[in-house]
């Protein structure tokens, strides 16, 4: 048992932290909160090249075949940046899909090309229920010759507007049990009867509306098996709950850092207002939940990769944790920054934006802990 | 990174499985059967059991894991003490006994002791023979523990004791304490106690139990009215007494045994829950759920932390999450049990309609001690404030 990071996790960690450093600061994550893409192509394609775009893909599909844990590090190391664009969307919440139903034709076409950094994806899920549940997918795909008609919206599907394609989540057939009956589909968004609106999102991060009216989609398309989707869904939504959490970690350590920094320079009364208790007690509270968040993510993290069957009640077990510390950890931020913390000016509030974002997606700490009471068998 | 475990501590587990499977059914029912009544905390039949499983325990091989193999322990990795431990509360059955003396009296003795004080005293507190106390706090020296006033003046080849200790737990069951007692009155405070090793049957040497808020008298007074100690039981030198107290405290804080038995707490309550029929309540699956998620926060936290000591590092700020969050864990944990009880949490112990004997009610008011022995949650949350982050002290 060893719970330190490997040699070459660190070496990961503290690369990808010096590349972030100099090619993702503060004014770059600005600058695309406003900007029409929201990402840097050429910053992407930077990422391609050190391989990070396909980190987790196995070797033969253009990918470096490290673990899923591995990839958690790196998560780790861009939430603390904030890194602005499709990653999440494209590695793990489509990729990993790919990769876990794709044929091995579509995960050599699909997977070698995002390890290229030349295919940006996105997960078309949600829809106006917000929910992630079966019983939330209604949008109908109706089966004709050789070909899926798909119609319907999606909702708060990130990065539409610059994917090059869509793993579409969509209802094949009606009836009681709600988790039989979907289909996962690959849609080229340049596919006729696709309609992208973009959202204004807090995080200025993008967030999208698609509307598919009379989508034409072939029957090679489908991934995975006709009908049987869910169980890969759910698996992904695992998956993609674990990213998130790394992603978040990162960010809570950067706001906790940061935060005992200015407790340290910050004067008043004549001392530094971090020798007061009051403070003191404040970052120690905080200090404990990061901890926690890590403990948590790398756990679940481990079990992806392990294949082991606490991997449902850890994600969310991790998610409900880190939901709610990075959220805290965010606010005691502000506070312990006083006036400057409050700013536009200052980092802080793109924290404690986030924060929230995260919190939201995947299921927030109230929906995780209702999960983890059914996994108890209460 | 890797949280399995190598095919030398899965050998090890089935060893304490095995061992389980045989000798778990000689406990009373009283033990497993929570509706059953079981003897006082404070009592000596309650004693009396704790040292005859503890023996058993002995036996077997499984006291002392983390004592070296020359002093008679078993020289277990810091994973095998998880594993064990693991194991222990995955059977629910009852740990050691004389935990101050295994835990805190004999590792400081190993650590500072002559050659004489550990082949005197090791072998007797593993086997329970010797049951160990400890005399730090004072009156005027709780949270600020160098202020201990209770003095010593040399005599010869002895020491004349004077003072008063407080808060000693087991002090009416035991047979030896550690002690810190000011000898040099004109050093700074921190440099002018000694560590002692005290005869607790030595003349001189009253103790009077302290009534809990729970009914019971788990801890004591100890009064010292010229009490002689040889200089034989000075532990490490004149005026070092504070630092080796310090030590002593640090192996206290590297336990990890009790953040593996919050999983059987959780379990526990979600049974009275059904049995209550609040189990389908949202509040109540709400923070169960908090509190299993804590739980393993604790536990996955402390499995870092020992980690990091595993492969020689100091563990970081996260090692004081495991005291004092831990702590404030079982406050939360058995308040939400007299929640889920509703009317019935009031009923006390031998009430003909208290749930489970009352175990609970005894568990909410012992657990409010929790954050105040070994340390405040204050004082926890200033050591991980000022030494794990580095923030400046006032």
């Amino acid at each position: 048992m060893n719970f330190e990071l490997g040699e070459e996790q660190v070496m990961l960690k503290t690369s990808a932290r010096e590349f972030l450093d100099k090619e993702c600061q503060k004014k770059h994550v600005r600058a695309m909160m406003d900007d029409e893409k929201g990402y840097s192509p050429e910053l992407w394609k930077k990422m391609a090249g050190l391989g990070w775009q396909g980190l987790a893909f196995p070797e033969q599909y253009g990918g470096v075949g490290s673990s899923f844990l591995d990839l958690v590090v790196l998560l780790e190391e861009m939430g603390r940046a904030l890194v602005p664009g499709p990653f999440l969307a494209t590695i793990v919440h489509t990729g990993r899909a790919i990769l876990l139903a794709g044929s091995e034709q579509q995960k050599k076409e699909y997977l070698t090309r995002i390890a290229n950094g030349d295919l940006v994806m996105t997960l078309a899920l949600t829809e106006e229920t917000g929910g992630i549940e079966a019983a939330d997918i209604n949008m109908k795909a109706k089966a004709a010759d050789n070909h899926f008609i798909i119609s319907g919206k999606k909702l708060f599907v990130p990065d539409a507007h610059i994917a090059d394609s869509y793993v579409v989540v969509a209802r094949t057939k009606g009836g009681v049990r709600k988790e039989n009956g979907i289909t996962l589909f690959l849609v080229d968004a340049k596919t006729k009867g696709i309609k992208v609106e973009m959202l204004k999102t807090m995080t200025g991060e993008k967030l999208c509306t698609v509307v598919f009216d009379n989508v034409s989609v072939p029957s090679a398309n489908v991934l995975g098996t006709v009908d049987k989707g869910w169980p890969v869904v759910k698996q992904v939504l695992e998956e993609a709950i674990i990213a998130e959490c790394a992603w978040m970690t990162g960010g809570a350590r950067w706001v906790l850092e940061t935060t005992i920094d200015y407790a340290k320079s910050r004067i008043q009364f004549g001392h530094p207002i971090g020798s007061f208790q009051a403070i003191q007690h404040k970052l120690a509270n905080v200090a404990v939940e990061v901890e926690g968040c890590t403990s948590l993510t790398y756990y679940a993290a481990w079990t992806v990769t392990e294949n082991d069957p606490n991997r449902t009640v850890a994600a969310s077990m991790a998610k409900a944790w880190v939901s709610d510390s990075y959220k805290h950890a965010t606010f005691e931020g502000v506070q312990i920054h006083g006036g400057i913390g409050f700013t536009w000016d200052h980092d802080m509030h793109l924290y404690f934006k986030r924060a929230k974002h995260g919190e939201i997606a995947f299921g927030d700490g109230d929906y995780h802990r209702e999960k983890v009471a059914q996994l108890l068998k209460m | 990174m890797d949280f399995s475990y190598s095919e030398k501590e899965e050998a090890f587990r089935q060893e304490i499985r095995d061992w389980l499977a045989k000798h778990t059914k000689e406990l009373p029912k009283w033990w497993f059967d929570r509706k059953l009544k079981r003897p006082d905390s404070d009592s000596r039949e309650y004693h009396d059991f704790g040292i005859w499983w503890h023996k058993k325990l002995y036996d077997a091989g499984f006291v002392g894991l983390n004592w070296p193999k020359e002093y008679g322990g078993r020289g277990a990795t810091l994973i095998e003490q998880v594993v064990f431990s693991e194991e222990m509360a995955r059977a629910q059955v009852p740990g050691i006994t004389n935990t101050i003396g295994i835990g805190w009296c004999g590792p400081t003795i190993m650590a500072f002791g002559t050659e004489e004080q550990k082949k005197r005293f090791l072998q007797p507190i593993l086997k329970a023979d010797e049951i160990w106390c400890q005399g730090f706090s004072e009156p005027e020296a709780g949270s600020d523990l160098a202020n201990c006033q209770t003095k010593g003046v040399q005599d010869g080849d002895y020491w004349i004791v004077n003072g008063q200790k407080v808060w000693t737990s087991g002090g009416h069951y035991s047979d030896w304490s550690i002690l810190l007692v000011r000898t040099e009155p004109e050093a700074p405070k921190h440099r002018g106690l000694t560590f002692f090793l005290l005869d607790m049957h030595a003349p001189g040497v009253t103790v009077r139990p302290l009534r809990q808020m729970t009914g019971a008298a788990e801890f004591n007074e100890t009064f010292m009215d010229n009490v002689r100690i040889h200089k034989s039981m000075m532990v490490s030198e004149r005026g070092r007494g504070f630092y080796v107290a310090m030590g002593t405290l640090e192996f206290e804080r590297s336990g990890i045994g009790a953040a593996i038995g919050r999983e059987n707490t959780v379990q526990d309550m979600i049974e009275m829950a059904k049995e209550m029929g609040k189990s389908k309540d949202p509040l109540v699956r709400q923070r169960m759920a908090q509190l299993y998620i804590e739980g393993n926060v604790v536990k996955y936290t402390g499995l870092r932390a020992l980690s990091r000591q595993l492969h020689g590092m100091t563990p970081g700020p996260e090692s004081g999450v495991m005291s004092a969050f831990g702590m404030e864990w079982n406050q939360r944990a058995y308040d939400f049990a007299m929640q889920i009880q509703g009317p019935y949490a009031r009923l006390m112990r031998d009430s003909k309609y208290a749930i489970d004997d009352g175990r609970w009610q005894h568990s909410f008011l012992r657990s409010r001690g929790n954050t105040i022995e070994t340390g405040t949650s204050e004082i926890k949350r200033n050591v991980i404030a000022q030494r794990g982050l580095g923030l400046p002290r006032e």
